[in-house]
């Protein structure tokens, strides 16, 4: 018998293949999925980051001023860089996959994919801009 | 139908689910302004004051936090199914959910306590 | 423009013991040819040992799905030429027991199908003959049509990775066939069936990978399927939570 096969109890002359570790290095969709689950990381990321701010500002302008120019430290924008990455990756995945879940029928017709996302797409642009203006005009 | 086995799932999901929605549309502007356009001097950074007016603003902080927390929700519920199937640890499933929404509560603890 | 082309297919012959090997073919490269006609020229001409599945040969049997160069396919779909040069690897769909070369265990899938009542549910009993028949106008069929063009070839299971890693997953095209139901007007069996399916091996195992709606021929769209399920499982797990709270 080979040992590198796996036999059932009742059927012991079926071959099963059993899924190997690496599944997910073997095909390229595989590989963008993984990396998509991975970009939560870096939405925790910003979440302790954003935590981070909230401390600083509570204890006052250096502490501030020492997270800006501890920010501006060529190593962590570099890492903020990946992370920006990863984070529009999560969007745009994100913003992709919403007509699977937000499906709309008006008698036959149905709301066309493109719409949906189109709709969540628009809404980003509006509010980051809003953010960019807020963020500009002090 | 007994209650008991019906998975919790739903609940972790509404999280992620709600967290990944706001998270898409808020993180990545707020990121590139703080992270990266404003250190690399592309655009003057508000004033302490400006900041701590509008970020300290008791709607801001609910908002925040909310932001935080969900993000926190959104990372657990993610990651725990990708070390689950990306490394298949079956054995570790239990485990594996204790420690990652255990820390994503924690962390809405410290960010809540930080915050207020 | 060649005029062979070479198969390498997987043969498992369980009675040899041993484990499954490629075994090499040159089969004529003709236009209108589809793997398929490649694998039936093999068992006419050159090894009538090679066993495999296939009936309808266009697409609605969902007998002769096959992994070709690493991806389900339905092999009477898959023109040779879009593989030439070639070779073209074939291999029986991924993630099924394999009785013996192409040929799959399909009775997880078969068992599956049945667990989601793939039926119309009446809570109230039927209605009466003097009652007339359940009304249903197109709009009331769109809403479901989708789901149920589902074909059976097991393509998305194999796409699967969840149902590559656990087993019990109850996988794409059942999911899709509970959805085909819960939408349709005719059926009162939502409760039931969400009952049955939102569980650890259900619904929540899934996490959206997408590649089964990929692979779909029928473009059943299961991703989708489970996509909406969810939100259902989760706005039902909520409801429940308060109403169990007012009790």
């Amino acid at each position: 018998m080979d040992s590198s096969s796996e036999y059932s109890l009742h059927h012991p002359k079926w071959h099963r293949d059993r899924t190997p570790i690496f599944w997910w290095v073997k095909r390229w969709v595989y590989i963008c999925f993984i990396g998509r689950e991975m970009t939560s990381v870096a939405v925790a990321y910003c979440a302790v980051l954003l935590t981070m701010v909230y401390r600083a500002l509570q204890s006052g302008p250096e502490a501030y001023a020492a997270l800006m120019s501890l920010m501006s430290h060529p190593a962590i924008i570099v890492l903020h860089v990946f992370a920006l990455l990863a984070v529009l990756y999560h969007s745009i995945t994100w913003f992709n996959l919403s007509p699977k879940a937000m499906v709309f029928r008006f008698g036959r017709w149905r709301v066309p994919d493109l719409m949906i996302s189109g709709g969540n797409y628009a809404a980003w642009l509006l509010i980051s801009g809003g953010i960019a203006w807020a963020y500009a005009t002090g | 139908m007994s209650a008991m086995k019906k998975s919790s799932d739903p609940f972790w999901w509404t999280l992620f689910g709600a967290g990944g929605a706001m998270t898409a549309m808020l993180v990545p502007m707020l990121l590139f302004l703080i992270g990266v356009a404003t250190p690399l001097g592309w655009i003057e950074g508000p004033s302490y004051a400006s900041v701590s007016q509008v970020m300290l603003h008791p709607l801001t902080k609910i908002a925040a936090f909310f932001l935080i927390s969900l993000s926190l929700f959104h990372w657990a519920h993610r990651f725990r199914f990708t070390l689950y199937d990306g490394l298949q640890l079956k054995h570790l499933f239990q485990l594996i959910a204790v420690i990652c929404y255990g820390a994503a509560v924690a962390g809405s603890l410290v960010a809540a306590s930080v915050i207020w | 423009m060649p005029t062979n082309i070479t198969l390498e297919v997987l043969r498992y012959m369980p009675e040899d013991g041993g484990a499954p090997v490629f075994q090499e073919y040159e089969v004529p490269l003709r236009a209108d040819w589809v793997v398929l006609d490649a694998l039936n020229h093999v068992k006419d001409h050159i090894d009538g040992t090679l066993s495999y599945r296939w009936s309808c040969r266009m697409g609605v049997c969902g007998s002769c799905g096959m992994m070709v160069n690493g991806e389900p396919i339905l092999t009477c779909a898959a023109f040779l030429e879009s593989f030439a040069p070639g070779p073209i690897r074939v291999e029986p769909l991924a993630h099924f027991p394999v009785i013996r070369d192409l040929v799959v265990e399909s009775s997880d899938f078969m068992t599956k199908l049945k667990d989601v009542k793939p039926w119309v549910i009446r809570k109230e009993g039927e209605k009466p003959l003097s009652e007339g028949e359940y009304r249903q106008t197109p709009e009331e069929l769109a809403d479901f049509k989708q789901y149920s063009m589902c074909i059976n070839c097991m393509l998305c299971y194999s796409a699967c990775p969840v149902y590559g890693l656990e087993p019990g997953f109850t996988g794409p095209a059942a999911l899709a066939l509970a959805q085909r139901y819960n939408l349709d007007n005719r059926d009162q069996g939502n409760e039931e069936r969400m009952d049955l399916l939102s569980n650890d091996e259900g619904i929540w195992s899934c996490t959206m990978v997408g590649e089964c709606s990929e692979v779909c021929p029928k473009d059943v769209d299961p991703a989708g399927a489970i996509q909406r399920y969810k939100l259902a499982g989760a706005a039902d797990w909520w409801k429940s939570l308060i109403t169990r709270k007012s009790k």
